[in-house]
């Protein structure tokens, strides 16, 4: 089938399969690789992405669901300079990562998250990312840089 | 993982869902969130020929009070339902449970309506509804019809629907101000629960404690001959025929039942 999705911004149509998965249709058609697959059992959060500016586990969802929306990938990320987003800026600034493999993800669900709750509490991220798996940082300072990219003081 | 190959149909309206539905038959299964479906299809546990998508169906997601009764339209999601300031207001334990179900992601997909036709034991809605004295509306060929709560989780992932039938709507009995209690015992937000308990005023709904969301009966009939809450949850698990599997024993779940049953009494008698 036909499948017309707005990624970042864009507008991409391939012709696919009608079983193909978002994230794969990410990856290999519009040739983003920024959205990692993990689990790939709606887990792990690493292929999270913004669908209408929501967070969507993408290895769990039909590229054909998403025909005619709008999706937004860690590439679509841009600060008001042009360069790395608020999220992505505090993700470095605070050592929200290490091996890296988490974070698109990571980010992703911390954008949403923010979105919702612009001031969250250290539980609140706690809670909103408990759908991302991070097997290096033991979280800390991934709930640090949310914090940070919320404008609020990061505490310990 | 990839799911077997599969026509993908998407559909606007009961009216077309119901028409593809009865061409197809068991062929076809219906998509609505996705987020039971999928993983079961990429298994390959599930190889629909047809996958139906109802989600553009904007007429079946709403909340709202309609006479004595909360009507919530089946393709409402879990996100959607623990932020509506009327469910909040008037089906408590509902708004609470769609809010503790999976993660962020999960409940930006998943819809009551996909959750209780997949009828998971395992799964927070089923049990919560069997609490609420809830109601499912149900369209086919033949017109509408309902069907209580108790009367709609037959066996494990078994439900009286028939595969030319769409679920529209999910009804609660108005609950405002009605005490209520919701405990969940889980390794990890995103896993189903190990044993799960929602109780609204003296009913009592028992997750993973079986092949079907149960109704703790023992416990209901102690407290409605005024037993207190330590001596009617220690009821709770009479009756249970919970799993045993790695992760739990089914004596472990039966004391999680337990304990978990009294929490949400106190809880709910506060």
């Amino acid at each position: 089938m036909k499948v017309s999705i707005e990624v970042n911004g864009n507008a991409v149509t391939e012709e696919v399969e009608d079983r193909t998965l978002l994230v794969h249709y990410l990856r290999e058609n519009a040739g983003l690789t920024g959205t990692n697959i993990g689990c790939d059992t709606t887990s792990c959060g690493a292929c999270t992405v913004l669908l209408d500016g929501e967070s969507v586990k993408s290895c769990t969802v039909l590229a054909a669901q998403a025909d005619g929306h709008k999706v937004t990938t860690v590439e679509g990320l841009r600060g008001e300079d042009g360069d790395l987003h608020p999220v992505q800026r505090a993700f470095r600034e605070q050592h929200g990562l290490q091996c890296g493999f988490c974070t698109p993800g990571m980010i992703m669900a911390s954008v949403s998250l923010l979105a919702h709750n612009p001031k969250p509490t250290r539980d609140e991220v706690r809670e909103g990312l408990e759908g991302n798996l991070c097997r290096c940082t033991g979280y800390h300072n991934i709930v640090s840089a949310v914090i940070d990219a919320s404008g609020q003081e990061v505490g310990q | 993982m990839i799911p077997a190959a599969f026509s993908y149909r998407r559909v606007s309206t009961v009216d077309e869902a119901l028409s593809v539905l009865g061409e197809h038959g068991d062929d076809a299964k219906v998509l609505a969130g996705g987020h039971s479906l999928l993983p079961l299809m990429k298994l390959r546990f599930a190889t629909p020929e047809i996958v139906v998508d109802v989600a553009p169906i904007d007429e079946l997601r709403y909340v709202r009070v309609d006479g004595d009764a909360v009507a919530i339209g089946a393709l409402s999601r879990y996100h959607d339902l623990h932020h509506d300031e009327v469910l909040r207001e008037h089906a408590p334990l509902l708004a609470q449970v769609a809010g503790a179900i999976g993660d962020q992601q999960v409940r930006h997909r998943g819809t009551i309506g996909g959750s209780l036709a997949h009828a998971d034991a395992a799964a927070d809605l089923p049990a919560a509804l069997l609490a609420s004295g809830g109601t499912l509306v149900v369209r086919g060929p033949g017109g509408q019809r309902e069907i209580a709560a108790g009367e709609f989780f037959l066996g494990p992932f078994t439900t009286p629907l028939e595969p030319d039938e769409l679920i529209t709507e999910v009804r609660v009995p108005v609950a405002t101000g009605i005490g209520w209690g919701f405990e969940k015992f889980n390794r990890r937000s995103i896993d189903w629960a190990i044993v799960g308990v929602a109780v609204q005023g003296q009913a009592v709904g028992l997750i993973n404690m079986g092949g079907t969301p149960v109704r703790a009966t023992a416990t209901e009939e102690a407290l409605a001959a005024g037993a207190s809450i330590a001596d009617a949850a220690a009821l709770a698990a009479e009756g249970a025929s919970p799993l045993s599997e790695p992760h739990a024993s089914a004596e472990y779940r039966a004391h999680l039942a337990r304990v978990l049953t009294a929490r949400a009494l106190t809880a709910a008698a506060a």
